[in-house]
């Protein structure tokens, strides 16, 4: 070969870097900028000027605090949710499903094949008023007659639970595929109960798909608006409907900068503190 | 560096090799040369540098320091495929994705070979499975695809056929088999086997000369018998089969011979046979040269009295005893069941002796436990 | 029955071990039913829904119909919306699966420094919620005065995808033995005929499947489309702007169809991997 080999690898990462640089680094770097504008005295809508704003961020914050929190318990209870779900699920299939281990795998998956959106509103319409679970219930009087399933904070959780359910399913199935059963079989032999073993011997192993699950649940959930704007209701806006109507409806190029990027470096901070904690290095 | 393939053939040489990663020296000055037409064994523990001797004869990996020669052609730095070199790998790595004949045949077509299909079935006749050129290697057995594995390499004829533990992964029985199917295929096709392993009774099998290596550096070479009969350290004598090294003192010559005082006890051995520098040596006697002999009976060569049977197990073809010697030490001895003598019992008192000519001696600052604590049965791992 | 009674030497299993046996055995097959049952509700309301005969609102059943499939493209601007997801689908797979099979490649197969920046630079996107991604990249496009539209967001759904390429086909050459290309060299193959021959063969599966991944999520990508798109309409979006009135029973045909598509070619692709292992 002619080309010094030390070359190789940076000839092969230029083109994907030089994309990813200009059209994911040059971006934040130009979010950042945008974040501490403020409007042009006497411009049009949409026009802004550098003022080094930084009070926009605690504007921005002060005003959109309950959507942030939201955002983040209503993100950690889908990821609670899911994990609990998904684990039996993935550990049925790692362990238990014999044969039929890659059509379960391809059923977990399945349901991605239709876009999201549609189950999305499919759920609406399922657990809406014109849907047969509400009318059923009432008819059952299990819920009264004001008592809606959509349009509240759970709808929203249980959506989104659903939504990134495969996410936390396939890392889950991964970590634990890997696990040879004869590691659990020998603590049965050294008088670990079927619990004990699975405490101290599945659980720890299954770690690093714990920590890939959680944070592919976790990151698009805390970011997530659809869920919300289909299944919630105003009162349940996360700071990603905050976020789209700052964008689109109120033109607030600044405000809308500000909150994106505190939420990116809020889970940024969030995800390395959860990383050292559990203490896993293989990510990606 | 040359492009060309090349065509040399004649001995192997290593001048003067060392290989290091950092601060560690997987090899340290080595020099060797394999006659052509030989069937070589590399023998040693785990992590002792055979492996990396071996990658570095492939071209898998490039020497720190040292030149590599075929014949009269200087090799060190060419590419594994300009090397008229091929590999048996440990685990075989027997290309997943294509069928038998295209493994055996890959080489062929990289080189241009005219007569694919008639080589491949030849060498495929000769290492018995022509029925299996059409499947994928995972369909086929461990013993299966360890004769594939060599089968793809010397269809090439290289001149140097390297095996990195090529029977590792098999079990016991058919490694025996291939032990002697390997040695026959030597023969048969005259290349030059470099045969890189941990087994010492793999090695003694099928090699001509074994190259015993420990920590980088050649302990010993010689033919098999040789390096059992005569070891010249401690490693040596322990890694290959068992030893009593038992401590003593020169007292004397006697014509070819010496006088060694063991603990009190004088006994003689070869001149020729001791390593020793001054006049400080471990006698070395292996088990089965050992006799038992009780109290009173009339005894031939090197007599040591005052033993004690300390235990008894009885394996077949053999009794092992463990005996107890007055300065505390416990010697092996290996009895043949075969004299019709009533085995000896545990608390027996019994003198041990053997013929002088096969005592061997070590030098007397030797750590005797050299080579005996390390797990043959551990895989290479480099 | 006295013939009958139990042999007291062989140990019999009380009943209450038996039961907890039973229960825990079965414990999780019912977890799992449940599971699979809770994923699959929303797609069977959607593909039963795909055959109401509804006319504009799908909200309620009307009676069976095959007329929606007949006729998919019958609703307004929904075949234009598919077809523009595949169009972009298409052009966003191509684009990051050879960028991020190159990136794969070379943090897979080499030692270099900046190794690890790569690494961080990979995961940056993944740990990036998709409404930054989206509302930063809008950012620049406007800065530049860009028109959002159909190229932008191919731009964003190539941004977005690369770095799933990169962890998949990574994956598959992390667990390629080093031995195989070590063996081709040693076979007289040069380092382009190794790789071409040996290396590539090997990785082409992971580098299909990450093919298939970032289709998957180009084509099912709301939130980043939804910012770069401006006035163009993709399937997703179409779901969305209709979801308030009821989507028409269209989509559901084409949400079903893209189901048993995207099913069909994974159990071929399961099929032939299993034919060629055997």
């Amino acid at each position: 070969m002619s080309l010094p080999k030390v070359r190789v690898p940076y000839l092969l990462l230029l083109p994907g870097f030089a994309f990813l640089f200009t059209f994911f680094i040059l971006p934040i770097i130009n979010l950042a900028q945008t974040s501490t504008q403020t409007r042009v005295a006497g411009g049009d809508t949409g026009q802004y000027e550098q003022t080094l704003a930084f009070s926009n961020y605690i504007q921005a914050f002060v005003e959109n605090k309950e959507q942030f929190g939201r955002s983040f318990l209503y993100a950690t209870l889908a990821t609670i949710f899911a994990l609990a779900i998904a684990y039996p699920l993935a550990y049925g299939i790692a362990f238990k499903a014999g044969k039929y281990k890659n059509i379960l795998l391809v059923l977990v998956v399945a349901p991605f094949f239709t876009s999201f959106l549609l189950r999305t509103v499919a759920w609406k319409q399922i657990l809406g008023e014109e849907g047969f679970v509400v009318p059923g219930l009432r008819s059952l009087n299990i819920i009264g007659e004001q008592t809606t399933l959509t349009s509240t904070s759970i709808a929203v959780v249980a959506g989104m639970t659903y939504n990134f359910l495969p996410f936390m399913t396939l890392p889950l199935y991964a970590s634990l595929e890997r696990i040879d059963p004869r590691t659990i079989e020998a603590a049965g032999d050294l008088y670990a109960n079927g619990i004990t073993a699975f405490r101290r011997v599945t659980v720890p192993l299954s770690m690093p798909g714990v920590v890939a699950g959680t944070l592919l649940t976790f990151i698009p959930a805390a970011g997530d608006y659809v869920n919300a704007a289909i299944l919630g209701s105003p009162n349940t806006k996360m700071i990603g409907n905050v976020i789209e109507s700052r964008y689109f409806k109120i033109v607030d190029y600044p405000t809308a900068a500000a909150l994106s990027f505190t939420l990116m470096v809020a889970i940024l901070i969030l995800v390395t503190l959860y990383i050292r904690k559990a203490g896993t290095e293989e990510l990606v | 560096m040359p492009k060309d393939p090349i065509t040399a053939r004649g001995d192997l040489r290593l001048t003067r090799i060392t290989k290091s990663y950092g601060d560690f020296t997987a090899v340290d000055d080595l020099t060797l040369t394999i006659p052509k037409g030989s069937f070589f064994a590399l023998l040693g523990p785990s992590g002792c540098g055979k492996t990396t001797t071996l990658r570095m004869v492939a071209g898998l990996e490039e020497p720190t320091v040292g030149s590599i020669h075929l014949g009269d052609t200087d090799i060190t730095t060419t590419r594994p495929y300009q090397r008229p070199i091929n590999t048996v790998f440990q685990n075989y790595a027997l290309f997943p994705h294509l069928t038998i004949f295209e493994n055996i045949a890959f080489g062929l077509r990289r080189r241009g070979i005219k007569d694919v299909k008639e080589q491949v079935d030849k060498v495929l006749n000769l290492v018995e499975l022509p029925h299996l050129a059409e499947r994928k290697p995972t369909q086929l057995s461990g013993g299966q695809q360890q004769r594939i594995a060599l089968a793809r390499a010397i269809v090439n004829r290289p001149a140097l056929l390297l095996l990195d533990e090529p029977l590792g992964a098999l079990d016991l029985k058919l490694r025996r088999q291939m032990q002697i199917e390997l040695k026959w295929i030597q023969r048969e096709v005259g290349l030059t086997f470099v045969h890189v392993t941990h087994d010492q009774e793999e090695a003694m099998t099928m090699a001509d000369t074994i190259a015993v290596m420990n920590e980088g550096k050649i302990e010993q070479m010689g033919s098999p018998a040789d390096l059992y009969d005569n070891p010249e350290t401690a490693f040596v004598a322990n890694f290959l089969g068992q030893s009593n090294l038992i401590k003593g003192k020169i007292d004397g010559t006697d014509g070819d011979n010496l006088v060694v005082d063991l603990y009190g006890q004088k006994i003689s051995m070869l001149k020729k046979r001791s390593h020793a520098v001054d006049n400080s040596l471990y006698a070395g006697i292996r088990p089965e040269k050992f006799r038992i002999s009780r109290l009173g009976t009339p005894v031939k060569g090197n007599t040591l009295s005052g033993g004690k049977i300390e235990d008894v197990s009885y394996i077949g073809v053999s009794t092992q005893y463990v005996v107890a010697m007055p300065w505390g030490q416990e010697v092996m001895v290996f009895e043949q069941n075969d004299d019709g003598v009533a085995p000896f019992d545990k608390g027996d008192e019994v003198n041990i002796s053997w013929e002088p000519n096969f005592t061997f001696g070590l030098r007397g600052d030797e750590d005797i436990e050299a080579g005996t604590e390390v797990n043959p049965e551990e895989l290479e791992e480099e | 029955m006295s013939q009958k009674v139990k042999d007291a030497s062989i140990p019999t299993i009380p009943f209450k071990a038996r039961f907890s046996r039973w229960f825990g055995r079965n414990l999780l097959r019912i977890y799992m039913i449940f599971g699979f049952t809770y994923l699959f509700i929303p797609v069977a309301y959607t593909f039963a829904f795909s055959f109401n005969d509804s006319g504009k609102s799908n909200l309620i059943w009307k009676g069976f119909t095959l007329d929606n499939w007949r006729n998919p493209c019958g609703a307004p601007e929904v075949c234009n919306a598919l077809g523009n997801s595949i169009k972009i689908g298409l052009l966003a797979t191509i684009f990051s699966t050879i960028l991020g099979t190159m990136i794969a490649f070379a943090i897979g197969r080499y030692k270099f420094k900046g190794r690890s920046t790569s690494n961080l630079l990979i995961f940056l996107p993944m740990a990036t919620p998709e409404i930054v991604l989206g509302a930063s990249l809008l950012s620049l496009f406007l800065v530049f005065k860009i028109n959002p539209g159909f190229w932008p967001t191919v731009i964003a759904h190539v941004m977005f995808c690369i770095s799933f390429v990169v962890v998949t086909v990574k994956a598959r050459i992390a667990s390629l033995d080093p031995r195989l290309e070590q063996a081709a060299m040693d076979l007289y193959a040069n380092e382009l005929e190794t790789f071409r021959k040996v290396t590539l063969p090997l990785v082409a599966p992971g580098i299909a499947g990450a093919a298939l991944l970032a289709f998957s999520l180009s084509f099912d990508d709301f939130i980043i489309t939804n910012f770069n798109s401006g006035t163009l309409i993709t399937f997703p979006k179409f779901v969305y702007v209709s979801a308030a009135r009821g989507i028409p029973a269209q989509a559901n045909v084409i949400g079903s169809a893209m189901f048993f598509l995207a099913l069909a070619i994974v159990i071929a692709g399961q099929l032939v991997k299993r034919k060629k292992t055997r």
